[in-house]
């Protein structure tokens, strides 16, 4: 683990039970469980962006909430800044929450229709009570609005979210998770509600926020955007993660087939580069019934005998890279 | 030879609650030709869903709408629903979004896709079923797949069946509205090579509407770009991603990012304007990089800048400023 370690996630399981019906409980039949989350480990440093990426249903969002302990694991460990927290209670766990804070994707729905902008940036203070006087709470709110860029913050303070557009909603809702002061930010798909045109400014505050020092857990489904704005890239197939690395080399030289599909068929924006798309027949099994081996080897379009046995681990590609693949296939 | 669609001058007006209206489309042409596929690209409230909506005649009561729409040359909007009835689902057909709501949740797939052949009269019983089962195999679904109802299909074959049931009519264009925008990836891949073969296989005519330039730019020959309920450039793709002749094409690339791409994407400041008020001069001058005083006052045109392509950019009009 890294030194200036932040967040450390070891081994992470997170099980959902499936409903079972009066009949099959009173025929007690056996519980099923989507394993949705089967074995993750990953850590963060201050000042770096993990980018958490992969097709819906992998695992991703319960991965982020569990590691906010908005979910509970059944197994695995999560430290943070050197603290386990895997099973603190909720009392303990409150004074750890004001520095890890979370941001979602639809703007629209997170932010409260009939609060001001000044009441939903001063609403985290109120209830860690912390910020001090009002005077004081509300110096904090100016400071964090004009770290989002949301300038004057006169202009804002007043208004309610309809009066705003996408990119400034999502900017209010990165302002009230920031007012805290944070170690530790999860940004759930933070712009794929957002037009193209202001994305980018979104992103560009985020990763200012990281060059200050917050480490940023952002979950995307968009390779284009992780592999500009992330330090570090993991990608997940149902519940495991099943290649990490540094960004530039997760995207210039995959090793996991999944990732090199996945790659495959992002669309480029200039038609001279044609993709040459390598499309996966079918979607990901659902997480019930994890096929035993490698669980990509019904899709993968390289998998050998031997895939059908060997539940194959994260191992190092290259020396002291920092690059992992779950292939035995793997150079 | 005249276009398989024209779209000329179409204007939409909707009413708005409070009183007022608000200039949705403004005066928007476009042509389609056979086998061909054209993007329509922009923003949300740029008018690019509108803009079909209008076409197809799906507009809610609200609205007002003008202009024509010719298909093989013959004004189909003349009448109203009257006489662009015949022609919905036969000549064109829509893909939406949302799959999920596009099926009815208490019907089969099959049962639904029969009903369609039925009320068209095209086929019925067991030669109905039988042309539901071709439907469904053209677009990758296994013909049996079809007894199932639909929330027992995943996002993807959803969509797929959407498309089955638009393609039931033997349409000669179909109009996809942000047809992969709730999809993963790689079903959105597999989406548009099955988008991409109706094209090639049967002569489809394609108007892809989406807020996604690189799918726009991945599948489709030429694109019209939107913007505040108007075209403001169109051509082949390649020109418009390698030589704009309107800032904000030029400006909305680069705030793409891109796999491989080098720099950071740069996001265009601002926000655009409002349509329920009249607009003076460029619609977009407040946002442009580019923008002059000629820009403030007077509302740039679309114009023919180069063979096959147009751009409503008062820059083309000034030769040592090409290109923008």
């Amino acid at each position: 683990m890294s030194t200036n370690g932040l967040l450390a996630v070891e081994d992470l399981v997170v099980h959902y039970a499936v409903p079972r019906g009066l009949v099959a409980a009173a025929a007690r039949r056996p519980q099923q469980v989507v394993r949705a989350v089967d074995g993750v480990s990953f850590t963060l440093g201050r000042g770096e962006l993990l980018a958490l990426v992969g097709e819906s249903g992998c695992g991703k969002t319960t991965t982020a909430q569990t590691v906010l302990r908005l979910l509970d694991p059944v197994g695995g460990r999560i430290s943070f800044d050197g603290q386990d927290i895997t099973a603190l209670p909720n009392r303990s766990l409150r004074p750890l929450r004001r520095r890890m804070q979370i941001i979602y994707q639809d703007p629209y729905e997170s932010l409260d229709p009939r609060l001001t902008v000044r009441s939903t940036v001063e609403e985290p203070l109120l209830i860690h009570r912390a910020g001090g006087s009002k005077q004081e709470r509300a110096e904090l709110v100016k400071d964090a609005l004009a770290r989002v860029e949301l300038t004057p913050q006169e202009l804002f303070l007043d208004r309610y979210p309809h009066e705003l557009s996408g990119g400034q909603r999502q900017r209010v809702a990165i302002a009230a998770s920031i007012v805290l002061g944070p170690d530790l930010l999860v940004a759930d798909e933070p712009v794929s509600m957002l037009d193209v045109s202001v994305r980018a400014g979104v992103l560009g505050l985020l990763d200012r926020l990281r060059q200050a020092g917050l480490g940023i857990l952002m979950i995307t489904h968009d390779l284009s955007t992780a592999a500009r704005y992330a330090d570090r890239i993991a990608v997940m197939y149902l519940g495991r993660i099943v290649e990490e690395g540094p960004a530039y080399a997760v995207i210039r030289d995959p090793q996991h087939p999944y990732t090199k599909a996945l790659l495959s068929v992002v669309p480029r924006r200039d038609p001279r580069e044609r993709s040459r798309p390598q499309i996966l027949t079918g979607e990901a099994p659902d997480a019930v019934r994890i096929p035993v081996g490698c669980r990509f080897h019904p899709r993968c379009p390289r998998a050998i005998a031997d895939c059908r046995e060997i539940d194959p681990t994260l191992e190092p590609h290259g020396e002291g890279t920092g690059h992992r693949a779950a292939c035995i296939l793997a150079g | 030879m005249s276009s398989l669609l024209e779209i000329e001058e179409l204007n939409v007006w909707f009413d708005l609650p409070r009183g007022g209206t608000l200039h949705a489309v403004q005066g928007v042409s476009f042509t389609l030709d056979r086998g061909e596929r054209l993007g329509l690209v922009g923003e949300s409230g740029c008018g690019k869903s509108t803009t079909v909506l209008g076409l197809l005649g799906l507009l809610p009561p609200s609205a007002t709408i003008s202009g024509r729409v010719l298909l093989d040359g013959v004004d189909i909007m003349a009448g109203g629903e009257e006489t662009v009835r015949p022609h919905r689902w036969t000549d064109l057909a829509i893909v939406f979004q949302g799959a999920m709501n596009a099926l009815n949740p208490v019907q089969t797939v099959s049962s639904q896709i029969v009903e369609a052949l039925e009320l068209h009269g095209l086929a019925s019983g067991r030669a109905a079923r039988a042309r539901v089962g071709e439907l469904l195999e053209s677009v990758g679904i296994p013909r049996d797949r079809g007894e199932r109802f639909p929330h027992e299909f995943s996002g993807g074959m959803r969509q797929r069946a959407a498309i089955a049931m638009a393609l039931a009519c033997n349409p000669s264009v179909l109009v996809a509205d942000e047809p992969t925008t709730a999809l993963d990836v790689m079903v959105q891949a597999q989406i548009l090579e099955l988008l991409d073969a109706l094209c090639r296989d049967f002569g489809l005519a394609l108007l892809l509407v989406t807020h996604d330039l690189p799918v726009v730019a991945q599948l489709c020959d030429r694109a019209a770009v939107m913007y505040a309920g108007e075209i403001v450039e169109g051509g082949p793709v390649d020109d418009l991603f390698h030589d704009p002749r309107h800032p904000y094409t030029r400006l909305l690339f680069a705030a793409t990012p891109d796999l491989y791409g080098e720099g950071a994407p740069v996001s265009i400041p601002g926000a655009p304007p409002r349509l329920d008020r009249p607009l003076v001069g460029c619609p977009f001058h407040t946002r442009c990089d580019r923008a002059f005083a000629r820009c403030t006052d007077e509302r740039p045109l679309l114009k023919d800048v180069a063979a096959g392509r147009a751009a409503a950019c008062h820059l083309n009009d000034v030769p040592a400023e090409v290109p923008v």
